[in-house]
């Protein structure tokens, strides 16, 4: 007998039923943020964070060079506004840019308050360090460590408030909407296996990114777009999801992350000649350096394109993982190194066997950021009633074509308690719920996780669906694409889909099977995946991070607009939106001079 | 020529399907740059997909994925297979916690615990954010930055042999984490967490053998901030019983 038919009867659904006002699905930086908000914007409500990790583990925690705000008084609120919009290449949406810039200073500072350990300056105020694509030093750090300490600030504050529940180590799988509102959602908890239903007036979507997507990436292995996915099948379109971030500087074999701080605080980027090359791509003159905005403290995505025109010069070092570049920091030091940036030279020294004090370190570009996600408007509100989203799921938009680095913490924060108030609003003013109905869908998806396991005879393995899958999107959707690339990408997605009704997995059980969430997780990545191929396909002009070399210019006249992803039974449905443009009109993005 | 291979003998226990717990060996490929878990992540995606373990960022910081690696607790992302080579590599759900399923413990215990330790930052007056930061030199952050450094890995719970024999302690990371606040230069919230801490299952537990400290991969050291916890108990003691109210 199929173990999971025990829950499946309406009478253990309805006993089964947890109710609450608000429910924030992800527990990191976003979604931390969001339940501290809601409960604080109106401490009646019952808010519970849903994680399908024990929060702590989430993939803030990974998150390293820093969190910009304006706060010295050599900044400004324009400079910052100004930096993202040219760095989004005008694909942001600058009423959102500018709520996001203005509400930075003091999400950071509420971190401060909470007891983030900021890196100081000896008179015990703040420090900042440079960034790409930034004019003037914004970026606040704990060494290189800031995510880590962003979260696990977040974690623990969290736990002085009595209101908020958690539900750990829960795999969310469907929204539950009904009435044209979102009023829950359908999870299993991984410890007994079952299916359960949570009910909520709110539901807020934290779940971040998809890097997963891909099979070079810096993203952890839950950066699987669940969320992403699971507002999509909802009805919610995915905004702008062919901007795919590249990282410059991932190690060979592993992509784990070195921190852009590498280069803030001073390191170079050079060639197998030893050749600082970005001057070659429109970022010098090397000299006089270092320049804010200028060579390696340019923008990722022309940082990342410049390797990819370095490699077809044969200019790149050959080595066993695909070529590299060469990172150096030498020059910084020995004490600059540990004190600023400890982490890159434990991580340097153990996944690539190098000191970066004595040697350079090889990287490449690496997958590491969605600036698309769920179609939110500032205040992280989907078209759906009730359900909102924030962080690195969402799209509202600040990121456009191409994010800035130390942008992503801040939004998380800004955008995640914006959430936050906004759906403790509405969960005060939106009292009932349609309990049958909900309890319904909830049974119907219980037999729908059921039936995933492969019992009436599948036979396809999902390591394999999930290897074809990121090979067809690093071939046919990477740092430059073309027509026939991402046709092909769109056929062999659609093909893996098809394969994926017929999966079998090895284990029938309940408790804790994570092969069946891995099978869950891949669906949402097919989703996700075939909504970057499709969006990128339509979009035939280049702009940020999306370019197609069959399409080699911006084209603002067709294309100053935000790609609509809808879901249908076939292909996605395409669809654009304006971009919000209020006094910076759209002009050349300039670097280096 | 045949390519080299290592065997991982891995733990296996399912009490749902009401087998006694038992060892099982994998034959897998030998890499020189795998680190355990990627032997792991290889056996889950072609050989066994039955095999439960947690794991995520893959790069020492998330906390995930602590095991026993033949006897000693740690990171299995940061445990390279070439320092086993080529002998079999035994690997076990961390010690001294349930196991729920496989590699994977309950960690129940532990989490009530970090609560316990009122790990956020106490103080009896708010400042608006209006006026600024809360001013702290960098020789004050320095004072607590090391405390703050713990993943929640777990690591020096399964190196504990007083966790072993007495799960009531309150362990090293939660010790370790109150510190991090009674030495932040920001709180005010010491004697708050003094009555967790100066316990009989607190500070007073620890019998000082310092496995804790070895296993600690991100280097904490838990065992010291107990022997500073364990000082300033001792000298608000004396406080207490010597010095007259109001000159504490």
């Amino acid at each position: 007998m199929n173990p999971w038919q025990n829950t499946n009867s309406a009478a253990d659904q309805m006993h089964e039923m947890l109710e609450h006002d608000i429910l924030v699905i992800g527990g990191g930086a976003a979604g931390l943020r969001a339940a501290i908000a809601a409960v604080q914007t109106n401490p009646r409500l019952n808010v519970a964070i849903v994680s399908k990790v024990y929060p702590m583990r989430s993939h803030t925690v990974s998150a390293e060079g820093g969190a910009a705000a304006v706060i010295k008084s050599n900044d400004s609120l324009e400079e910052h506004i100004n930096d993202t919009i040219t760095g989004s290449d005008w694909l942001a949406d600058q009423d959102v840019v500018e709520a996001f810039v203005r509400e930075a200073p003091d999400e950071l500072l509420q971190l401060e308050h909470w007891g983030c350990p900021w890196s100081r300056e000896p008179d015990g105020s703040i420090a900042v360090r440079p960034f790409g694509g930034m004019t003037i030093e914004r970026t606040w750090f704990a060494a290189d460590k800031v995510g880590f300490h962003l979260l696990h600030t977040l974690f623990q504050t969290s736990l002085k408030f009595e209101s908020l529940t958690r539900y750990d180590e829960w795999f969310a799988t469907k929204l539950l909407v009904e009435n044209g509102r979102c009023q829950g959602v359908s999870a299993i908890e991984l410890r007994t296996g079952e299916v359960r239903l949570l009910l909520a007036k709110a539901v807020i979507l934290c779940t971040g990114g998809a890097g997963r997507i891909y099979p070079f990436t810096t993203n952890g292995a839950i950066k699987t777009g669940d969320g992403m996915a699971m507002a999509y099948r909802a009805g919610v379109p995915l905004k702008d999801m062919e901007f795919v971030q590249y990282h410059p500087t991932g190690l060979p074999g592993t992509g784990i992350l070195i921190t852009e701080a590498a280069r803030g605080e001073g390191g170079i980027l050079v060639n197998k000649d030893g050749y600082r090359y970005l001057q070659d791509y429109g970022m010098g003159p090397p000299d006089p350096w270092p320049r804010l905005r200028a060579m390696e403290l340019g923008p990722r995505d022309k940082i990342s394109q410049a390797f990819v025109h370095e490699m077809r010069k044969g200019r790149t070092i050959a080595g066993p993982y695909g070529d590299v570049v060469h990172l150096d920091v030498r020059h910084l030091g020995e004490t600059k190194i540990d004190t600023k940036i400890p982490f890159v030279r434990e991580l340097a020294h153990r996944y690539a066997g190098i000191d970066p004090v004595h040697e350079p370190i090889p990287v490449r570009p690496v997958v590491h950021y969605m600036m698309g996600g769920v179609h939110t408007d500032i205040n992280g509100a989907t078209p759906i009633a009730g359900l909102y989203a924030a962080g690195e799921s969402a799209c509202v938009s600040i990121n456009g074509a191409n994010r800035l680095g130390s942008n992503s913490l801040t939004e998380c924060l800004v955008f995640g308690a914006r959430a936050g108030r906004h759906a403790a609003a509405f969960a005060a003013h939106h009292r009932s719920l349609d309990r049958a109905a909900l309890a319904a869908q909830a049974r119907d998806e219980a037999k729908r996780v059921a039936g995933l396991d492969g019992t009436d005879g599948g036979t396809e393995r999902i390591a394999m669906l999930r290897t074809e899958m990121t090979r067809a999107m690093e071939e046919g959707t990477g740092i430059y694409r073309d027509e026939g690339s991402l046709s092909k990408a769109c056929d062999v997605l659609r093909t893996l889909r098809d394969r994926f009704a017929r999966i079998r997995l090895d284990d029938r059980t309940r408790s804790f099977n994570t092969e069946l969430i891995a099978a869950l997780e891949l669906e949402c990545m097919l989703d996700v995946a075939e909504a970057v191929a499709h969006s990128a396909l339509a979009r035939t002009e280049s702009r940020g991070s999306h370019q197609r070399t069959d399409h080699p210019k911006r084209d603002d006249a067709r294309f100053l607009k935000h790609t609509l992803a809808y879901s249908t039974d076939g292909a996605p449905r395409i669809d654009y939106l304006d971009v919000v443009i209020t006094r910076w009109p759209p002009a050349e993005r300039v670097y280096g001079r | 020529m045949a390519e080299p291979t290592i065997a991982l003998e891995i733990f296996r226990y399912h009490p749902e399907q009401g087998e006694a717990p038992s060892f099982r060996r994998y034959e897998i490929p030998y890499r020189e740059d795998w680190v355990v878990l990627d032997g792991i992540n290889y056996i889950k995606d072609q050989i066994d997909g039955t095999l439960a373990y947690r794991w995520s960022c893959r790069m020492g910081v998330c906390g995930s994925c602590g095991m026993m690696i033949n006897g000693t607790p740690r990171l299995s992302c940061a445990a390279f297979l070439r320092e086993y080579f080529p002998n079999p590599v035994r690997v076990e759900p961390l010690a001294h916690f349930p196991v729920e399923r496989d590699l994977v413990i309950v960690m129940d215990d532990f989490m009530h615990k970090l609560r316990e330790v009122k790990p956020w930052l106490i103080r009896g007056q708010e400042t608006p954010l209006s006026e600024g930061e809360y001013r702290q030199t960098p020789a004050e952050v320095d004072e607590y930055k090391q405390y703050s450094m713990c993943i929640n890995c777990m690591l020096c719970y399964a190196a504990c042999p007083v966790y072993g024999l007495e799960p009531r302690f309150l362990g090293p990371a939660a010790i370790a984490l109150a510190q991090r606040y009674n030495l932040d230069s920001r709180d005010e919230g010491r004697r708050e967490r003094q009555e967790v801490l100066n316990t009989e299952e607190g500070i007073w537990d620890c019998t000082l053998v310092g496995e804790c400290t070895t296993a600690c991969p991100v280097h904490v050291d838990p065992a010291g901030s107990i022997q500073r916890a364990k000082v300033t108990a001792t000298v608000d003691w004396y406080k207490d019983v010597l010095l007259p109210w109001g000159k504490r």
